[in-house]
């Protein structure tokens, strides 16, 4: 009846796997520390500033307001067209990397390959080598935007078609019709919808992305919060900020709602 | 004379926020060292009449006794003390799946030790001891450094009572304890709590669908539908034909 | 009576038919508001020659900015970057737990007020963004690392609260229920039943997000935030395209490892 004890085994007893953690945790805590030079009485003795600088944003200057509407409307439109393009490049790259509609390991390997680097890439980086090529404006921001998305789309997208159902392909490739046939009547309808959410989800992103990238040029409100920031104007950094907020929420609400009414 | 009950139930109700009826109107004594079966439909009310036992679940009016004493004024401490002596069994075992089973175990103990202690994991080595001869009592003492998602369901269910046992508990609940389990892990998680019943005479109150396993185990057989106890009867007397009744919609 | 029977499912078969149009109509305004909306002007004359070196440089880079020993080489700020997104993410993981559970539904709340209102709070901190933070907390520190660290710490507690608290809502309860019946008090049921539970969940959250704070801690640089950003943008002002090839080449190693790395840990965690 009474059944054996068993013996503790070694790296149980000594706690080896716990204390090894903590041991890499605590040194790598340590190793940050020391290298950012990060020191909590520095923050609070500079507190002062900081507060300072919370009272001045807690009065937002609204005749500010009607200033930057203009660039706010440059925002969204920015996301919107930067989340098209990009898209609508992520389309064939996600069909190619697809493992269940590309049986070449290598072709799909290599596509694989570039998104990812692709996705490795912020944002702000992408912004700040565009604005070199194309000049400041608008301009350097949807292209940023179209790379940044084309990077996140095409692996969203390439996870959807995997997880398609089969069987209306191959009764269309049993009857011998060709690959965009195949992909127009098969694939598309059901995917159809969760490509549109996506592409949705990646405009609310972009959205987010797109009211700092005019921080480093790239058209948009950003532009105005550069110009707030560097002249201490930080009662209309704040309007800046709220009205941001309000966009975003706004952007979210609606893609949210339409998400919902998709799936 | 007649001991007095370990557990009364008097006039209890029980109706949920929304105004579904829980339970209606139970009153029956289960006397000390009774191996009691409530069966019923799913929804029947066997889950909540459980649950008001060690106050998982509030009752909306009448009087439940446990040791003759009104538990329904069990505040904080004195709930937590009646709680540690009613163990409980849950379907889906509830243990913590990522620690070891060494540590599910003991942690039945919480309530003999003050806060800071068990938060500390400071449990004493008789504890300890407690533990493995808990585990050796269900025969699992061999997983006792094994983690609890590595065993297999019956097992998991077996140091689920281990840790119960850690409580010294007079009384033990078990909520549909064999529902996740085959056949045959069934009759070993069953025979363990016969046997606890038989050997330590603690007071065992389970919860089945399975009239057959019912009729295997139980002195006596309660009845529920819709809140409602419709019957009550020891197992010398429990036929077929009356258990039919229990499951009769409407 | 009659009429309005068959009227109504007419009526809605017509609106199914004719939907597309009306969508279609809506994306056909909000497109042409869209590109009606920017100019493409500024565009420089320059854009192709640029471009040329750009892709010049990408391709020979300066491999001497590797290591230099001088503590301001790609390796070393690269190890910084790490730095600051590491201890951020770590401090911002710790204040998000407190904030996660005041954020989670617990059923038993009153009309959800309390997870509500944490709920809005984290959406606040979530579109707050990171580079102004950044900016703020260089006023109170300096520039330097210390002010991306706090920027992230404070930055991700946006998304790990959000992530932790649909963790909670979501977590087994099972434990809890166990140890609340073996008598346990409220701080035994946590430390107990709660957080083991629902630990390998937010480490494996945590490790994710410490992936997007590698990224953005590489460009909270551009504005002094320390770590390899600042580099990098004074490269590409100075057209040094070498030298953003050679960075670029850094970044693009630095987040690839720590993706594969972060995410085998995942694996083995869940």
């Amino acid at each position: 009846m009474t059944s054996q004890v068993p013996q503790r085994p070694w790296l149980q007893r000594w706690h080896v796997k716990p204390i090894g953690w903590t041991l890499l945790l605590v040194g790598l805590l340590i190793a940050s520390s020391r290298m950012t030079g990060v020191d909590v009485g520095m923050f609070f003795s500079n507190l002062g500033q900081f507060t300072d600088l919370l009272v001045r944003m807690s009065r937002p200057a609204w005749d500010y307001l009607p200033v930057i509407l203009q660039p706010l409307y440059e925002t969204i439109q920015m996301a919107i067209l930067g989340t098209t393009i990009g898209a609508a490049f992520a389309v064939p790259f996600a069909v190619l990397a697809a493992s269940n509609l590309v049986h070449n390991r290598w072709l799909r390997g290599i596509i694989r390959l570039i998104l990812d680097l692709v996705r490795t890439l912020p944002d702000l980086l992408l912004a700040a080598i565009f604005v070199a090529i194309f000049g400041i404006g608008s301009t350097a921001g949807v292209v940023t935007l179209a790379i940044f998305s084309f990077g996140m789309v095409s692996k969203l997208f390439y996870e959807v078609i995997e997880t398609i159902d089969m069987g209306p392909l191959e009764a269309l490739e049993s009857v011998g019709a060709n690959k965009l046939t195949i992909i127009w009547y098969a694939v598309l309808p059901q995917i159809l919808n969760q490509f549109v959410s996506y592409f949705l989800y990646t405009l609310e992103i972009n959205v987010r992305a797109s009211t700092v990238l005019g921080y480093l040029g790239a058209g948009g409100i950003g532009v105005f919060l550069q110009r707030s920031l560097n002249q201490f104007n930080y009662s209309q950094t704040a309007v800046i900020i709220l009205a941001t907020l309000v966009v975003v929420m706004v952007i979210d609400g609606i893609s949210n709602h339409l998400r919902r009414v998709l799936l | 004379m007649e001991a007095t009950p370990i557990i009364s139930f008097k006039n209890v109700n029980k109706i949920y926020d929304n105004g579904t009826v829980g339970l209606k109107d139970i009153n029956f004594d289960i006397p000390r060292g009774e191996f009691l079966v409530v069966v019923g439909l799913s929804g029947a009310g066997k889950s909540t009449l459980l649950r008001t036992i060690n106050r998982m679940h509030e009752i909306t009016s009448g009087e439940i006794r446990i040791e003759n004493e009104p538990i329904s004024q069990y505040k904080g401490r004195s709930l937590r003390l009646l709680r540690r002596k009613i163990g409980m069994i849950f379907q889906n075992f509830n243990l913590v799946k990522r620690s070891s089973v060494a540590k599910n175990v003991l942690a039945g103990r919480v309530s003999y030790y003050p806060t800071w202690k068990s938060i500390l994991s400071l449990f004493s080595a008789a504890d300890k001891q407690k533990a493995v001869q808990s585990l050796q009592r269900v025969s699992l003492a061999e997983k006792l450094y094994a983690r609890a998602d590595e065993l297999s369901g019956g097992q998991q269910q077996r140091v689920a009572i281990a840790r119960t046992l850690m409580q010294d508990p007079k009384i033990i609940l078990a909520d549909e304890p064999i529902a996740s389990l085959d056949p045959l892990t069934t009759k070993t998680v069953m025979d363990i709590l016969k046997r606890l019943n038989q050997e330590d005479g603690i007071t065992v109150i389970v919860n089945l669908h399975s009239v057959a396993l019912a009729r295997a185990y139980a002195d006596r057989i309660v009845g529920l539908r819709a809140g409602e106890v419709v019957y009550d009867e020891p197992i010398g007397q429990v036929t077929e034909a009356d258990l039919n009744r229990v499951y009769q919609t409407v | 009576m009659q009429t309005t029977i068959s009227k109504e499912p007419l009526s809605l078969t017509l609106w199914r038919r004719w939907q597309w149009l009306l969508w279609l109509a809506v994306v056909a305004v909000v497109y042409t508001w869209a590109v009606t909306g920017l100019h493409f002007t500024g565009l420089q004359e320059s854009a192709a020659s640029v471009s040329r070196s750009i892709v010049h440089g990408l391709v020979q880079p300066d491999w001497s900015y590797v290591y230099n020993g001088s503590g301001e080489d790609l390796v070393s700020l690269i190890l910084q970057t790490l730095a600051i997104a590491f201890l951020g993410t770590f401090i911002s993981a710790l204040i998000s737990v407190p904030f996660a559970f005041w954020a989670a539904r617990s059923g038993k709340e009153w009309l959800h007020v309390r997870s509500g209102s944490g709920k809005v709070v984290l959406t606040l901190i979530r579109t707050f963004p990171e580079i102004v933070l950044a900016i703020m907390f260089i006023k109170a520190v300096g520039p330097g690392s210390y002010a991306g660290v706090l920027a992230v710490s404070i930055h991700s507690i946006g998304m790990l609260g959000k992530l932790f608290s649909e963790a909670i809502e979501n977590m087994d309860r099972g434990a809890e229920e166990a140890i609340t019946s073996a008598g346990g008090n409220g701080a035994q049921i946590f430390i107990l039943a709660t957080l083991p539970t629902i630990m390998p969940e937010f480490i494996s959250y945590t490790l994710y997000r410490f992936e997007i704070a590698v990224r953005s801690a590489s460009i909270l640089g551009m504005v002094g935030a320390g770590g390899i950003g600042t580099p990098m943008i004074f490269a590409i002002q100075t057209r040094n395209w070498p030298r953003v090839g050679i960075i670029l080449l850094g970044i693009v190693l630095m987040v690839l490892l720590i993706d594969s790395l972060s995410e085998q840990l995942r694996k083995r965690l869940i």
